[in-house]
């Protein structure tokens, strides 16, 4: 089967938006679940999570930083061209409910999963106040889409070029310390940024929600790679996640599993930029 | 009394290095000859032994005379997938068992002449099946592993519409993922499938039923289902250090191998840790293959940790024979009990203790019990997991009213037929981890099931 990617375009550098025609997917993708894709016969399957979809048009939209060999790959490829392999939606649906005022924290690519949660939140009736932050203005992406489905929008800059000066968990504890009460926090990011919001939430007793990005291999709790420590218990983050409690999550034990191939990584990326001419900007 | 045909195989200290198939199979001088020691039995024994009764002095006779071609008809009547068969199944505890010169000397190598049969067939192209008159109606199969493709075949055959469903990006199963291509290139399984569609059956892979549809869906747009989703949820085994980097289930190990061709690193794109001191827990094909792949992958040493004795290690005789000659270490009467932390949370051996044999359990195999005292660490920087799976879970996801046990296998009756009325199951998804030829038994069954109660 072939899915082909009907538009593509560069939010900020590095980070690419892409519509996919998947229209089964996109007719059963629900707001924190993700999907598998596969560029071609020799490619690694990557997970990536659902930014948004349109049943109508049958697109379903991924946002992506590149990293690798696969996610460079990947930015290489225009509007028109094809991908192997695109399965979802995989990975339980955020439970979205009417329970009164929920931030909502992006770090990073991670705006991107928070996206279609904070609009989901919105539309059955919450008050949503997100909080968006990157390294500087440049990298910051969907401010405006945030905008448009937050009651509320912050934003942070580790170099203080918009919004807050510092870290998106500065402005997540001056919520808490705040008058407003506040009934969930939910913080999509880098690994990193997730345990800081979790060190941050941990004594205010409101409810914390992260996605997990492990390893995956199948993303359908064939092959046990993706496994992560949750409250002492060994959880598949494909089937029994990605969404889990911050309290619980063993963050050490995800971050080092997450460095297991840096070795491989470097060295598949070398051997893809020997492959590539001279004027190609993966150099 | 004549003895039985050797199989050419490539010698161990060469196929160590390679991914190339291990046994070479039959020339047709060999074929003939060890065809010719069949007494055609008037009550043959063997075909009780086959899962799926395949007519085999009937095969073996056409073979005697150098008619190939009529022996795979032959075969093919109950077998849809030979050339898988005659490579993998256990047959020493099936045909070949109970071969009625297995008395008195060797049993004749059945699996050996249908892999014969089914590899010459191929060679000069199998021919264009003849389909029956489509009956309109519309058949979902979900998963497919043998029992899978077997009901597909089958159905297609009869003149179904049969869409088949697989989440993997290519079907096949356990044939495909998790049995390496040294015991069975993945050429035969792209072929079998191949022919399957020929039949006219639709494959959509990419499809996980459960998220993508559900069964609830599939009840609706289809006139009956097959569930043949296979045991793939791996088993741990709840110890310290278990998610330590570097530990992995043979599932994932052997996927990362086979489906994505992580040998062939970084050709493609999926890595692979190949360590230098593998340990592989368990005693099954799993954890044979599991240690065979390592070794090729280039550890400098691969051992088998299990906790019963030889006798009682559940894989083919044949494999395990392959195994040790290709310099597996056996650690046996040995059961791990931690695994040790290294420098950023890799792995610094196992510690185990050492076990005997005491009572027979439920299972009628003698209990083994830990030696007090005895604990004692193997140097190891990769651990394979390899003791067992169970049902994959997706598939329950909206599928209201299916009954399912306590573990997590399909309920179905002595026809196949699960708890839904038109919805039947069949292979590891009904009996937990079994055989391929079984699953093809339950597929064929199932198969007539469905077709039994659409043409009603
Ligand atoms: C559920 C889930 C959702 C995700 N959603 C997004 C998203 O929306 N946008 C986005 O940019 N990234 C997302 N990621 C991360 C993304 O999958 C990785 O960035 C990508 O796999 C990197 O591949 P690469 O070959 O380009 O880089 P590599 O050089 O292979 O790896 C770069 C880093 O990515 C991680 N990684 C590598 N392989 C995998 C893999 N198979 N699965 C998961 N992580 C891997 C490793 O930690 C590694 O350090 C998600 C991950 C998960 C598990
Ligand atoms: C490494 C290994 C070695 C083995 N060696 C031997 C051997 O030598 N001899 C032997 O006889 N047996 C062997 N076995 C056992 C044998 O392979 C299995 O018993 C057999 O494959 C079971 O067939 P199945 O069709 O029931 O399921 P499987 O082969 O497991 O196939 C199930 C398929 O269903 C798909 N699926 C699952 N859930 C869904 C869903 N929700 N939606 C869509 N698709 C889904 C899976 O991706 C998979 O492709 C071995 C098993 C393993 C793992
Ligand atoms: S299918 Fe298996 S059990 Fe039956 S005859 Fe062939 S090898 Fe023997
Ligand atoms: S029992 Fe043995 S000798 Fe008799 S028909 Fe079967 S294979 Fe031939
Ligand atoms: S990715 Fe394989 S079990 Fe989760």
């Amino acid at each position: 089967m072939a899915y082909k990617i009907v538009e593509k375009r560069q939010l900020v550098p590095d980070v690419h938006l892409m519509n996919i025609e998947a229209p089964d997917v996109a007719a059963a993708a629900k707001a924190g679940q993700f999907i598998i894709l596969r560029i071609d016969e020799e490619g690694e399957r990557i997970p990536l999570t659902i930014a948004d979809y349109d049943t109508d048009k049958g697109f379903v939209t991924i946002i992506f930083q590149e990293m690798g060999k696969t996610t460079k790959q990947l930015a290489k490829m225009a509007a028109g061209d094809e991908l192997q392999d695109f399965v979802g939606p995989l990975g339980k649906a955020s439970e979205i409910e009417k329970i009164g005022t929920v931030v909502l924290v992006g770090g990073g690519v991670g705006i991107a999963p928070v996206y279609p949660q904070a609009r989901a939140y919105r539309e059955i009736g919450n008050k949503v106040i997100s909080i968006i932050g990157a390294r500087n203005e440049g990298l910051l992406i969907l401010e405006d889409e945030m905008k448009a489905v937050s009651d509320e929008l912050l934003v942070a800059t580790d170099d203080g070029s918009k919004g807050h000066h510092g870290f998106v968990t500065d402005l997540v504890k001056e919520l808490l310390d705040g008058d407003e009460k506040i009934d969930r926090i939910v913080a999509i990011g880098p690994p990193i940024m997730m345990r800081a919001v979790a060190g941050v939430t941990d004594p205010y007793d409101v409810e914390t929600i992260v996605s997990l990005n492990p390893i995956m291999v199948d993303g359908t709790g064939m092959c046990g790679g993706c496994r992560v420590n949750i409250a002492g218990e060994t959880k598949f983050a494909c089937v029994d996640g990605p969404e889990f409690n911050a309290k619980d999550v063993d963050f050490n034990l995800l971050m080092s599993r997450l460095s297991l191939y840096r070795k491989e990584e470097m060295d598949s990326l070398e051997n893809y930029k020997k492959g590539c001419g001279d004027d190609c900007k993966c150099q | 009394m004549s003895v039985t045909q050797e199989m050419p195989e490539q010698p161990a200290d060469e196929r160590i290095h390679n991914f190339e198939e291990v046994a070479l199979g039959y020339t047709e001088e060999q074929a003939i000859l060890e065809a010719e020691r069949c007494l055609e039995c008037k009550k043959p024994k063997c075909v009780e032994g086959c899962p799926v009764n395949i007519d085999i002095p009937g095969f073996v006779s056409k073979m005697k005379e150098g008619n190939f071609e009529e022996a795979i008809g032959v075969i093919k009547k109950t077998n849809t997938l030979p050339a898988v068969c005659g490579r993998v199944c256990p047959q020493e505890e099936q045909c070949e068992k109970l071969c009625i010169l297995g008395k008195k000397s060797e049993p004749i190598s059945i699996g050996r002449l249908e892999r014969f049969c089914a590899d010459r067939e191929r060679e000069s192209g199998v021919k264009d099946p003849v389909v029956a008159e489509p009956t309109g109606k519309k058949v979902a199969i979900v998963g497919t592993g043998p029992a899978g493709l077997t009901a597909a075949s089958d159905l297609a055959k009869a003149g179904y519409s049969v869409t088949m469903f697989e989440a993997l990006h290519e079907a096949g199963g356990v044939l495909i993922y998790g049995i390496p291509e040294f015991r069975l290139p993945k050429a035969i399984v792209k072929e079998e499938v191949g022919y399957i569609m020929k039949l006219g059956a639709e494959l959509k892979v990419d499809y996980v039923i459960g998220r993508i549809k559900t069964l609830d869906q599939l009840e609706d747009e289809f006139d009956a289902v097959f569930l043949g989703t296979g045991a793939g949820l791996p088993k741990f085994m709840g110890i310290e250090g278990e998610n330590l980097n570097g530990v992995y289930s043979a599932n994932e190990f052997l996927t990362r191998v086979n489906l994505m061709k992580a040998y062939r690193f970084p050709e493609f794109d999926t890595p692979i840790k190949c360590g230098s001191h593998v340990i592989v827990v368990g005693g099954g094909n799993v954890a044979m293959d599991a240690a065979r792949s390592a070794l090729r992958l280039g550890a400098d040493e691969v051992s088998i940790v299990y906790r019963r004795s030889d006798e009682e290690l559940p894989a083919r005789r044949e494999e395990i024979e392959h195994a040790k000659e290709e310099g597996i270490v056996f650690r046996l009467l040995n059961n791990p009990v931690r695994i040790l932390e290294g420098e950023n949370m890799s792995i610094n051996g196992v510690e185990c203790i050492k076990m005997e044999l005491g009572e027979p359990d439920e299972s009628g195999r003698r209990r083994p019990v830990p030696v007090e005292g005895s604990e004692h660490v193997i140097d190891a920087d990769i651990v394979i997991i390899a003791i067992g799976t169970s049902p994959n879970p997706i598939i329950f996801d909206g599928s209201k009213g299916l009954e399912v046990t306590p573990w997590g296998t399909i309920v179905v009756n002595e026809a196949g037929m699960t708890s839904l009325e038109g919805v039947c199951a069949g292979g590891d998804a009904v009996t937990g981890a079994a055989t391929v030829i079984s699953a093809m038994g339950a597929g064929k069954l199932a198969a007539q099931t469905i077709d039994d109660h659409l043409s009603k």
